[in-house]
């Protein structure tokens, strides 16, 4: 076991670097760079263009270099922490994602936390009371949620607010605290902001989980051991906690790989209708103005989260499951 | 509990069911699964309540637990007299779903263990928490107490180690360890009654035999009261005291075991009695099957030649067949642990034209094994198989591309589970001439004629050709996959448990029509099995086999009655015979454990040395593996 936990996070640094390597393949594949998406925006707006400035910006960034040697430039500076330079805000892009890396990890840990503690108790009801009139209300809810795009959520919301409380509930903090330290003032509206777009987001992941929580508790019901624990004289509720539930967990845990990169990436537009402090506008705008190492460290941001994530479960399902933990490896 | 109290408590039945009527509400009308039924369990006795699948016996015991489905509609009495509550008699019925009064009843006084071992025990927990549990339940007592309660419970259900048992998962036991480990379950709050619902059905036969001997002992010693639900006669006889026969929901019949197996009544019991497969059966006796198959093999055998007339030679030729299997493990700090398993080891056997071979073996002795060999589903370490037909020999092992599809017409199989053996997406047409088709067998109208003749010969009515597989009986579905096999017109027809999973009845007219079919179409059968009985009525002659070798092979009149390898006589032995007069001997299954090598002659161990033990012909085709050197006298148990 400790063997297999050392082999897997050994295996994540090629993956990491082949994932690397994509992302900057394809952030390379459309014709030119920055430089010439940024000419050509002057140009639109009637301004004139100082080519040798162009050109010594070029030649700064190492733009007349061939590919694979920038590619190597990128992922060396990663390593060491330097992500690259933004043109667009012409900053270093530590500190033009500064906050809002921290601000996305939190709203998604947070909406992980919200879909699971409303999924699991309905999920639960809507198996054991299936086909009665509670399971179909709230399948038909758990319907709606997931087919009302969450912007469209996002924009009822904030219509609503403004109508009965006038105020706007767009951005996750009050303004004033935009670019201060971390207090205990800023937490608090942090606090204030963040469960609007938590239910938003929330919204369609909780839908599906709960669908699929009550089909594999459906299935686990009928099995023969939940009949043994009856038969043991356990009550309903804890035969159901212990037994049936728990077979069911593991769909959920190796669910938790994806459930990472899916929320940040899902949410960017509902980010941006509610004009939130998180990575996933930015990322758009990124990748509209070829801003390469600011897109391309997003990206790689989420693959790393993605391979965390499968990693998380991976290990997580084995300490819950013993035949994965004991059998595994067996061949036959 | 005194002599005297079990004395004044032994006057009144401990559960008595009155007028029970349970029925389903479906779609399309309530099904009636049980008829005004009535039936008593007697205190410290066993009542066996017999009959077959979907005659309504395994709900009538999930209504005395109280955990039907919820769509289950009950009527009448379920009485329970609870002798650790002498004069207190509870109606079940009465109580509510689920509540506190039934739940104290189950797990503590009313225990039960189930037919699937397999799937009774949750993956997820380990054995003393599945076991603990109940006392943890029932009683108040601290945790320790548990703990040592359920080890001694473990070791009490035949658990050689219970420390170390009461960690492991059910995974790593095998089948007949985690009944015992059900059975520790349902008896650790000492019930007053044990409801054992086919307890040892999915057993190996001398696994069911330890099973049994061990619900025997501990009835006794525990003076409880047992429901046995079961549907093999064999195991009645041995172990019940009164017997209730029950057929399509309602009691035909009900009595102490001595009137019931003396003096069967009812036809349907009559009928059950003449179709279970026993050692008495002459030469050439049948079995009477409750519902007989006439075969027709008349237009499947117009294209034809008779096979008939061909002297018996060697149709296939096994020899020195091996093949091993590698288990990885590791533990904890990444060390693995290679263990090689010898599935098959050294096989070798002949099969002559026109006859049947029995191969005969508990699960996991590499019989099913060698008939994948053959199929060449799985590819064998060393050995050699060769095929003889009219062209000439085939080489089974080494055939390729037109070679090996040729090979596919002559060999084909007929698998155990006849559900999961017929795709539910085809018709019985697409399923029978599908083998036609991969092999450019005529055209399609001739293929359907073909198909047309196959049912007929299986005895199926030609309307039912565009039905599909779930609208047929288990029994009707082995036909299909018969019939199926029978399409290519194959020399070579391995049975692969092809019985197992049907009901005794059923099991007779397969049997028969497999028979019939072997007869008119000069088949040769490899049939494989774990129930010595079926085996003894098919076969000419019978191989057994024991952890991967063929340790004793004899036509089947000597095989049966004069055995001489001691995995064989205890096999013999642990089949339940249902005859009142010939118990099942446990002192005879003990001695020989077929599990226990130790308990063999030294002239059949081979103490850990590699080619030790080698066939030894006694003559009359009569082979026995034991030691070279020893003295085929002395090999004649005394």
């Amino acid at each position: 076991m400790l063997r297999y936990i050392i082999w897997r996070i050994a295996v994540m640094i090629p993956t990491l670097l082949i994932i690397s390597a994509l992302v900057f393949t394809i952030i390379e594949l459309p014709p030119g760079d920055y430089f010439d998406s940024y000419i050509a925006e002057l140009r639109a707006q009637g301004e004139s263009v100082d080519s040798e400035r162009i050109q010594s910006l070029r030649k700064e960034y190492g733009f007349d270099k061939p590919p694979v040697l920038r590619y190597f430039y990128w992922v060396g500076g990663m390593l060491q922490g330097d992500f690259g330079y933004s043109f667009e805000y012409e900053l270093p892009v530590r500190d033009v994602i500064g906050d809002r890396m921290w601000l996305t990890i939190l709203v998604s840990f947070v909406t992980i936390i919200f879909t699971w503690i409303i999924a699991f108790p309905i999920g639960m009801y809507s198996a054991t009371h299936q086909y009665s009139w509670g399971d179909y209300g709230l399948t038909l809810l758990g319907l709606l949620g997931l087919a009302i795009p969450n912007f469209m959520l996002a924009l009822i919301l904030m219509y609503f607010a403004n109508i009965w409380f006038g105020t706007s509930i767009g951005h996750l903090m009050d303004q004033k605290y935009l670019s201060q330290p971390m207090s205990w003032d800023k937490a608090k509206s942090i606090l204030e902001h963040i469960w609007i777009p938590v239910v938003i987001i929330g919204t369609g992941g909780t839908a599906s989980m709960i669908r699929r929580l009550r089909a594999n508790l459906l299935d686990e019901l009928h099995k023969q051991y939940v009949t043994t624990a009856r038969a043991k004289g356990l009550g309903p509720f804890r035969t159901l906690i212990k037994y049936p539930l728990r077979m069911s967990l593991n769909f959920f845990i190796s669910d938790i790989g994806s459930i990472l990169p899916a929320i940040i990436s899902g949410a960017e537009i509902t980010a941006i209708v509610l004009s939130l402090e998180t990575t996933g506008p930015m990322l758009i705008k990124a990748l509209q103005s070829q801003d390469m190492y600011l897109a391309g460290s997003f990206l790689m941001f989420l693959a790393f989260l993605t391979v965390i994530g499968v990693l998380i479960s991976d290990l997580a399902l084995a300490l819950l499951d013993p035949r994965i933990r004991l059998q595994g490896g067996s061949t036959k | 509990m005194n002599a005297g109290h079990i004395g004044m408590v032994s006057s009144t039945d401990l559960l008595r069911i009155e007028g029970l009527g349970i029925s389903f509400a479906i779609i399309g009308g309530p099904i009636r699964a049980v008829k005004h039924a009535s039936l008593r369990v007697l205190p410290g006795k066993v009542t066996a309540l017999v009959g077959e699948s979907g005659s309504g016996k395994s709900v009538i015991s999930q209504a005395v637990m109280g955990i039907l489905p919820h769509t289950a509609h009950i009527h009448g009495r379920i009485l329970f007299s609870d002798p650790a509550k002498p004069g207190t008699t509870v109606d079940i019925l009465r109580m509510p779903r689920d509540g506190r009064e039934i739940r104290t009843l189950r797990g503590s006084r009313i225990g039960k263990i189930f037919q699937e071992p397999m799937t009774s025990l949750s993956p997820l927990h380990t054995i003393g928490n599945q076991v603990s549990e109940v006392l943890q339940i029932h009683t108040d007592e601290p945790a320790a107490e548990r703990k040592a309660r359920t080890e001694e419970m473990l070791g009490l259900v035949g658990f050689p180690d219970p420390k170390r048992a009461y960690d492991m998962y059910p995974f790593e036991l095998s089948g007949g360890m985690r009944q015992r480990a059900m059975i520790a379950m349902a008896l650790i709050c000492r019930p007053a009654l044990l409801i054992a619902d086919e307890p040892t059905t999915a057993l190996d036969v001398t696994i069911q035999a330890q099973i049994l001997q061990l619900l025997r002992e501990l009835q006794a010693k525990l003076n409880m009261a047992m429901l046995l639900i079961t549907h093999d006669l064999g195991v009645v006889a041995n172990i019940a005291d009164e017997v209730v026969v029950i057929y399509h929901g309602e009691i035909m019949e009900a009595g102490p075991v001595e009137a019931i197996f003396r003096r069967p009544g009812h036809p349907y019991l009559k009928g059950l009695m003449a179709a279970v497969p026993h050692f008495d059966l002459k030469p050439g006796e049948r079995l009477a099957a409750i519902r007989e198959v006439p075969v027709n093999v008349e237009n499947l055998l117009g294209k034809r030649k008779a096979a008939q007339s061909k002297s018996p030679e060697v149709l296939l030729s096994v020899r020195d067949l091996t093949k091993t299997f590698t288990t990885r493990k590791s533990d904890w700090l990444g060390k693995e642990h290679k263990t090689v398993i010898r599935a098959v080891d050294g096989v070798s056997f002949d099969i002559k034209r026109g006859e049947c071979l029995g191969l005969v073996g508990e699960s996991g002795c590499g019989k099913t094994t060698v008939s994948k060999i053959l199929m060449r589903a799985v590819t064998s370490d060393g050995g050699s198989v060769v095929l003889k037909d009219e062209a000439g020999s085939i080489d089974v092992l080494s055939a390729e591309g037109a070679a090996l599809h040729h090979l596919r017409t002559k060999i084909q199989m007929v698998f155990q589970d006849p559900v999961s053996s017929l795709s539910p997406r085809m018709t019985v047409q697409n399923i029978l001439s599908e083998p036609l088709e991969i092999h450019g067998r005529g055209d399609a109208r001739s293929r359907l004629a073909t198909v047309k003749n196959l049912m007929q010969a299986i005895g199926l009515d030609q309307r039912s050709i565009k039905r599909y597989p779930h609208s047929f009986s288990g029994g009707q579905r082995q036909r299909i996959g018969i019939a199926r096999a029978l399409a290519l017109r194959p020399d070579l027809l391995i049975c692969d448990e092809p019985v197992s999973a049907l009901d005794v009845s059923v099991q007779a007219q397969i049997l028969n029509l497999l028979k019939d079919l072997q007869k008119e179409l000069g088949l040769t059968y490899l049939f494989i099995s774990h129930n010595l009985a079926v085996v003894d009525y098919m076969a000419d002659r019978i191989a057994v086999m024991c952890r991967g070798r063929i340790v004793e092979l004899a036509p089947r009149e000597i095989l049966l009655r004069k055995p001489i390898h001691p995995y064989t006589r205890s096999l013999v032995a642990a089949v339940p015979f249902p005859d009142l007069d010939r118990p099942m001997d446990f002192k005879m299954l003990n001695l020989s454990g077929a599990t226990n090598t130790r308990a063999w002659g030294p002239q059949f161990r081979d103490e850990g040395e590699d080619d030790a033990l080698t066939p030894l012909d006694l003559g009359g085709g009569h082979i026995v593996l034991a030691r070279k050197t020893s003295d085929i006298r002395d090999l004649r148990p005394c």
